[in-house]
């Protein structure tokens, strides 16, 4: 039998975290996946990145992950989405070539010796003592490691939709694991059913481009990875159109063909990345709704029209598509399908996502509910560094991927989870331009952050400290603001550089007319130390709030702490934290429902217990 | 958890006294004292015994949890409310294992927990149990309807659609998304923050009906302010002599006037004093002048009686030589014109009372002050074209002060207002 430390299952966006950050915390990982060839696949639109999205893949890139450098890799656009609405709020996106993107996940994984990919179908899972002990393959074959972490998402009893006809699978082409997901349904807690859509594929070369709005990639690329410092591809324009009554009349017409609408699906599908059905049904007064079309490489003729998800008919999907601008005579070289798929209550993994009831299992990525490469990806790190040994300790207070992981496992999932910046409560500390400040020394002092990293950040790090000290040490006097020809405090007190920026939105700028000194910093410094002090005093307004968050998670609750001698709990209460089981105080207070008087009950419990063990 | 009890009457000779018990153990330990307890919420006859000793004859009724004050099980005992027989009946609960007297407040503090009373019902019941005055109970039964916190999640619903526009701005940037939204937003929030400062012009009525208005009777030396205070009081509790500046600190005398709560205070004269004990009395008395709600000025020429304003009123203090008339003089001597004078007062304190807002204890007005601050910042960065993630800021900060009145602004309440309003999604 093949022995490892750690073994994934599946190779999307969570598998190939999670098996990446379990090597480089020094396991022996098994990566088990239907096929090789799928590994790192874009299965739905060719984009990485986003608003909260960016925030997640800089974050991935901060703990050493493999993300950020693949999607800049691939890019054929890059965007800074939320360019003037502030740098806490502004998300890096790409467009990437698919099969580059494959590649370059492709190259990541085999640059690590002891990670090796095993393609086959995992159909269950070894047991020993109630705990996890290995997968089983369907051959009958069978590898023994102390953790599983599952990453095989959209597969889980999944069944797709082209209109009234249904076949099992999970993407198109791919079958579904129907015998581990009948297990795992044994096993765990099933949180429910959800669907995704997705649109059709287009041939490129049968639309009109030349009557279309043009979309160009930004002139100066804002980067995925903190490593990267040139463009590695040729960059392309994306087109945008719209649909008009004409195209919302056929899509109306044809709604009870529609799998959605017709009845066929049960799942629940996500508010905000609506299928056209729905967009027409729930906004009916709108007369247009904004389609982008976007090239899916620079080697292929396939263009992604995102904003068009279906589950219609072939033919019904061929007529709204011909009666929109520049698409009057185009082709579809695939048909737009939905699928629906279990997912797992996520109320059921601790902070590590690792179940509570089963001990080394560990779950990832859509499975538990969320949508998108980058959530996926997220807590496919969080598992597999997890899962090696070096938990992450990410929480609300330091990054976007706590905050999901706390949304996930203390209030579940009712729709595909996906991230945007408002989740994040302390968002102006979490930027994307600040992940690595946050994340790579904690990744780093865990093991997860390999040295051309580290050694590259350190530098990065050095030279904040000092054009920071810089900052710090030079005195805002009425003399040097007038010299620098800026607005002079009426208090006229004297005041560090530093406390002069704070709160200034042009304090990148000002910092150098200020502090000439500053000028032998390299661009990226100037402007990073000018964002921290932009920011600082709102952060330190959040700060109180933020140590409460590391109180409350400081605040252990037992495993074994029981409800039901807690008085001042309603029946309701009792019943969810019994099945949540939230390990801290923090992780209480967020589960739905809790309210403030619940929250003193706990605690009064909890402040009883030291005098009990005692 | 344990079982307390407590005498729910206040103490001291009385026609019945209530004994009550919460708690687990509250049914039990009344049965074991003789009452069956029957039917929920009926009151039966109980002849209270301990073992063979007759403590007392009464009436008991059981409240079953959660239906009851606390949400636990709950017992009264209606006794006799002699001392003796109260002493006799707490003695011998306190001796039944697991019960034990209550600490001040415990009662309320489960019935908190146990989710029966929301933060700001409490202090309305707390100043309800204070309640002296008509004014503060209508004030204190208001605030204990929960009044306040119906006004606060009506100002949350205001701040959570003002900040889900501005979301869908931030996390939906590359859609197609209505124009106006920021001008809509500072709207909004100009709304708001009128809607917060409106109750804050409240508070100091609210405050002065709770703790009571001031009226400070001021004037030069010995024009009688004294004995004024004296009449109005009907007390002696002012010093009062002949020689000027005999009251050389400020003499305060607590009233119920026609249902208003009224602090009267005595200040010493207004002169240059030379004696500097005296002198410090004079600079306290016209610091207090100063913050009264209302000013009793006494002058001793009738030519001087158009100094008031709408806080001051004025009367000349009448003597043998001097008669003014009930309406524009006063003596506290002869008693003339203290009535006229005290409808006056009544007059203008019931019109200040009249403007009460919700907002009522300092708690609320630390608050909404706050989250008035947070308002005008957020408001005046939007106009001025601050970037939206700091402004948005700022409204998660005044979310965040009315939070302490009210529950939470959550982020899915915010998601869920803007899918409602917005088509969004590619």
């Amino acid at each position: 039998m093949k022995h490892a430390d750690v073994i994934v299952v599946g190779g999307g966006h969570a598998g190939v975290e999670a098996a990446a950050a379990a090597a480089r915390a020094g396991a022996r990982v098994v990566l088990a996946t239907f096929s090789a060839e799928t590994i790192g696949v874009m299965s739905c639109n060719p984009a990485i990145g986003g608003v909260g999205k960016g925030h997640l893949v800089r974050e991935i890139d901060a703990l050493d992950g493999v993300m950020g450098r693949a999607a800049d890799a691939a890019a054929i656009q890059y965007r800074l989405l939320n360019r003037s609405k502030g740098h806490a709020v502004q998300g890096p996106r790409v467009q990437a070539d698919r099969s580059l993107y494959r590649q370059a996940v492709g190259a990541a994984l085999f640059a690590y010796p002891d990670l090796e990919i095993v393609a086959g179908e995992v159909v269950d899972l070894r047991m020993a003592e109630g705990a996890v002990a290995g997968v089983q393959l369907r051959d009958g074959s069978e590898i023994a490691a102390r953790s599983v972490v599952l990453t095989n998402g959209t597969f889980l009893h999944g069944r797709m939709f082209v209109g009234d006809q249904q076949e099992v699978g999970g993407r198109t082409g791919d079958r579904a694991s129907v015998r581990l997901a009948d297990r795992l349904r044994d096993i765990l807690r099933i949180g429910g059913r959800l669907k995704t859509g997705t649109p059709p594929r287009l041939d490129g070369r049968t639309i009109a481009w030349d009557r279309l709005a043009r979309q160009e990639s930004d002139d100066l690329p804002t980067f995925m990875s903190f490593l990267t410092s040139f463009l590695a591809q040729r960059q392309i324009a994306c087109g945008i159109t719209h649909t008009n009554p004409q195209t919302h009349d056929i899509v109306r017409e044809n709604l009870h063909r529609s799998a959605m609408y017709g009845g066929q699906i049960e799942g629940v599908g996500p508010r905000y990345c609506p299928s056209i059905e729905d967009k027409i049904v729930r906004f009916a007064d709108k007369d247009g709704h904004q389609i982008f079309l976007e090239p899916e490489g620079l080697e292929t003729h396939l263009v992604y029209p995102n904003g068009l998800s279906t589950s219609l008919p072939a033919d019904v999907q061929l007529a709204y598509l011909q009666s929109i601008v520049g698409l009057e005579r185009v082709d579809v070289a695939q048909w737009g399908y939905a699928v629906e798929y279990d997912f797992f209550d996520p109320r059921g993994l601790d902070t590590d996502l690792q179940s509570l009831e089963i001990p080394g299992l560990f779950l990832a990525g859509q499975i538990n509910g969320t949508t998108g490469y980058e959530e996926a990806a997220g807590q496919g790190l969080v598992a597999g560094s997890a899962a090696a040994g070096v938990p992450l300790a990410l929480n609300r207070g330091n990054a976007y991927i706590g905050v999901m992981i706390d949304d996930l496992t203390t209030r579940g999932v009712t729709e595909p989870y996906r991230m945007f910046t408002s989740r994040a409560e302390y968002r102006l500390s979490l930027r994307a331009d600040n992940a690595d400040q946050r994340l790579t020394g904690l990744g780093r002092d865990a093991g997860v952050v390999r040295d051309e990293r580290w050694s590259s950040y350190a530098d990065k790090a050095d030279a904040l400290a000092r054009a920071r000290g810089l900052l710090d040490s030079t005195v805002a006097s009425v003399e040097s603001l007038r010299a620098a020809g800026l607005p002079v405090p009426r208090d006229g007190r004297a005041r560090s550089a530093t406390e002069f920026l704070g709160g200034r939105e042009s304090a990148e700028s000002d910092s150098v007319a200020l502090v000439p000194g500053l000028a032998e910093f390299p661009p990226d410094i100037r402007q990073q130390v000018g964002i921290d002090a932009l920011y600082a005093p709102y952060i330190a307004r959040q700060k109180s709030e933020v140590d409460e968050v590391e109180r409350n998670t400081a605040r252990r609750i037992p495993a074994d702490f029981s409800y039901d001698d807690v008085s001042g709990l309603s029946h309701e209460l009792k019943e969810k934290l019994t099945r949540t089981r939230p390990s801290s105080l923090a992780q209480a207070q967020r589960i739905m429902g809790m309210t403030p008087a619940g929250l003193v009950a706990i605690i009064a419990a909890l402040s009883r217990l030291p005098a009990k063990a005692a | 958890m344990d079982t307390i009890f407590a005498p729910a009457t206040a103490a001291g000779r009385a026609g019945v006294a209530i004994i009550r018990l919460s708690g687990p153990q509250a049914f039990d330990a009344a049965r074991e004292l003789g009452a069956r307890l029957t039917v929920p919420r009926v009151l039966e006859r109980v002849v209270l015994r301990s073992g063979e000793r007759h403590l007392d004859d009464g009436l008991a009724v059981g409240f079953p949890g959660p239906h009851s004050y606390t949400g636990e099980d709950c017992v009264e005992l209606h006794v006799h409310g002699g001392r003796a027989t109260l002493q006799a009946l707490l003695a011998v609960l306190a001796t039944v294992p697991g019960l034990r007297m209550a600490e001040p407040g415990e009662f309320t503090r489960r019935a908190f927990v146990n989710d029966k009373l929301s933060v700001d019902r409490v202090e309305g019941l707390i100043d309800l149990i204070d309640a002296e005055t008509e004014a503060q109970r209508l004030q204190a039964v208001r605030q204990m309807s929960g009044v306040l916190s119906r006004q606060s999640a009506v100002w949350r619903d205001g701040l959570l659609h003002a900040l889900a526009l501005l979301e869908a701005t931030i996390d939906f940037s590359d859609e197609d998304l209505p124009a106006g939204i920021i001008e809509e937003v500072a709207v909004r929030l100009q709304v708001l923050r009128d809607g917060l400062s409106g109750h804050l012009k409240g508070l100091a009525a609210a405050q002065a009906v709770r703790d009571g208005f001031q009226v400070a009777i001021i004037g030069a030396p010995n024009l009688g302010k004294s004995t004024l205070l004296n009449a109005i009081s009907r007390r002696d509790v002012a010093l009062t002599s002949d020689v000027p500046g005999t009251t050389r600190d400020v003499i305060e005398v607590r009233v119920d006037l026609k249902g208003l709560p009224v602090l009267f205070l005595d200040t010493a004269g207004l002169r240059d004093a030379d004696d500097p004990v005296e002198a410090l009395g004079v600079a306290r008395g016209i610091a207090r002048a100063r913050e009264a709600d209302l000013r009793i000025l006494l002058v001793s020429d009738p030519d001087m009686a158009g100094a008031a304003d709408d806080r001051t009123i004025c009367r000349v203090a009448m003597s043998d030589r001097v008669d003014a008339g009930a309406h524009t003089g006063v003596s506290g001597l002869t008693g003339a014109g203290v009535e006229e004078l005290l409808d006056e007062v009544w007059q203008r304190l019931s019109d200040r009372a009249a403007e009460a807002g919700l907002i009522v204890q300092e708690r609320h007005r630390v608050a909404v002050m706050e989250a008035f601050g947070c308002l005008g910042r957020a408001h005046d960065g939007l106009i001025s074209n601050r970037s939206v993630d700091v402004v948005c800021e700022d409204i998660r900060l005044a979310g965040r002060s009315l939070q302490s009145l009210t529950g939470e602004v959550d982020v899915e309440d915010v998601l869920g207002a803007i899918f409602s309003r917005f088509c969004i999604g590619k």
